[in-house]
């Protein structure tokens, strides 16, 4: 499979995503830059990596959704393409209407860098299939504006879709005062998925608690596409 | 013609903020006791030029509003415009 990283200006944890897909995953993959306006079809995951694009000027991610590639990305996302949002990639899918809701900044108003423990809320999507549903994760994250917001009536329909793909553990484990404990969504089609916590920080057993829980992330990407071609097949 | 375009942009009013939250709690350590509430927003200015319709410049600095300078999704916005001499 093929996985494409975007770097917006700003970005800063496009080279470690590349070296996860490229030399953990052993996967082909190219870095994009974003000012390029290009056909995306022939990629199988679109990863969108955390930073602060465009320096977080005005909100987060809200200028990285106007840049050229992010309407290559909407229209492939649209066509039922796999885009993953870590942290500020998030911030731009929310920015881009890609996914409901909004971030605010953290209730702690400070920048909140550590490990978090996750709970797998929904293990079917193409980027959680080799979790189990309600299994615990060890996963970093690093943010200031990670304080996910959502309307009661959007909330309703995120449970309803189960579209609520990962939740820190408890409200001690809420690193910045999300509703429900929100750590990432996908969009009701699950092709779209964004999350706070940084998985391309712990996908090597050498890196962090050596728990691996990120690469697994990465993998069920893999798994996912690789089956998806045999039924195609 | 050239217009001045005033915009404050605030977290809806029933969204939890925790900027004036703290800024609250700083002003009443101060000994402003009679401080009961704070909330902190963005004040932005632009100036528009070569349009001579006030309307088509609300019109305008409206869509501007929805599609970037605010996040409807969590803020509020009020804009005034102002004709600019010379």
């Amino acid at each position: 499979m093929k996985f494409a990283v975007i770097t917006f200006p700003g970005s800063n944890c496009d080279r470690d995503v590349y070296h996860v897909t490229k030399e953990v995953l052993e996967q082909p993959t190219d870095m994009i830059w974003y000012n390029d306006k290009l056909d995306l079809s022939s990629y199988d995951c679109v990863i969108l990596p955390g930073g602060f694009s465009y320096g977080d000027y005005l909100r987060a991610g809200a200028i990285a959704r106007f840049s050229p590639l992010m309407e290559s990305v909407t229209g492939y996302a649209k066509d039922g393409g796999l885009v993953l949002g870590i942290c500020n990639g998030f911030q731009i899918l929310l920015e881009a209407g890609l996914l409901p809701g909004a971030m605010k900044v953290n209730d702690s108003l400070k920048f909140v860098c550590k490990y978090t423990k996750l709970k797998v809320i929904n293990a079917g999507t193409p980027f959680t299939n080799r979790y189990s549903k309600g299994e615990i994760l060890n996963i970093p994250v690093a943010h200031r504006e990670g304080n996910y917001y959502i309307d009661d009536e959007g909330l309703a329909e995120l449970i309803a879709n189960n579209q609520i793909v990962v939740k820190y553990l408890d409200d001690e484990e809420n690193p910045n005062g999300s509703v429900v404990n929100i750590a990432g969504i996908c969009n009701k089609e699950g092709n779209v998925f964004g999350l706070m916590p940084h998985p391309e920080r712990c996908a090597e057993s050498i890196l962090g608690d050596g728990s691996k829980d990120g690469y697994e992330l990465f993998a069920s990407i893999l798994d996912y596409v690789n089956k998806r071609g045999e039924k195609c097949g | 013609m050239k217009w001045k375009v005033r915009i404050e942009i605030m977290l809806k009013e029933n969204i939890l903020d925790p900027q004036g939250k703290a800024v609250k709690g700083g002003l009443n350590a101060l000994g402003y006791k009679n401080v009961a509430d704070v909330h902190v927003g963005k004040y932005m200015e632009l100036i528009i030029a070569d349009t001579d319709n006030q309307e088509d410049v609300n019109k305008q600095v409206d869509e501007m509003c929805q599609r970037l300078l605010a996040n409807p999704v969590i803020e509020d916005y009020t804009f005034q415009v102002e004709k600019m001499e010379g």
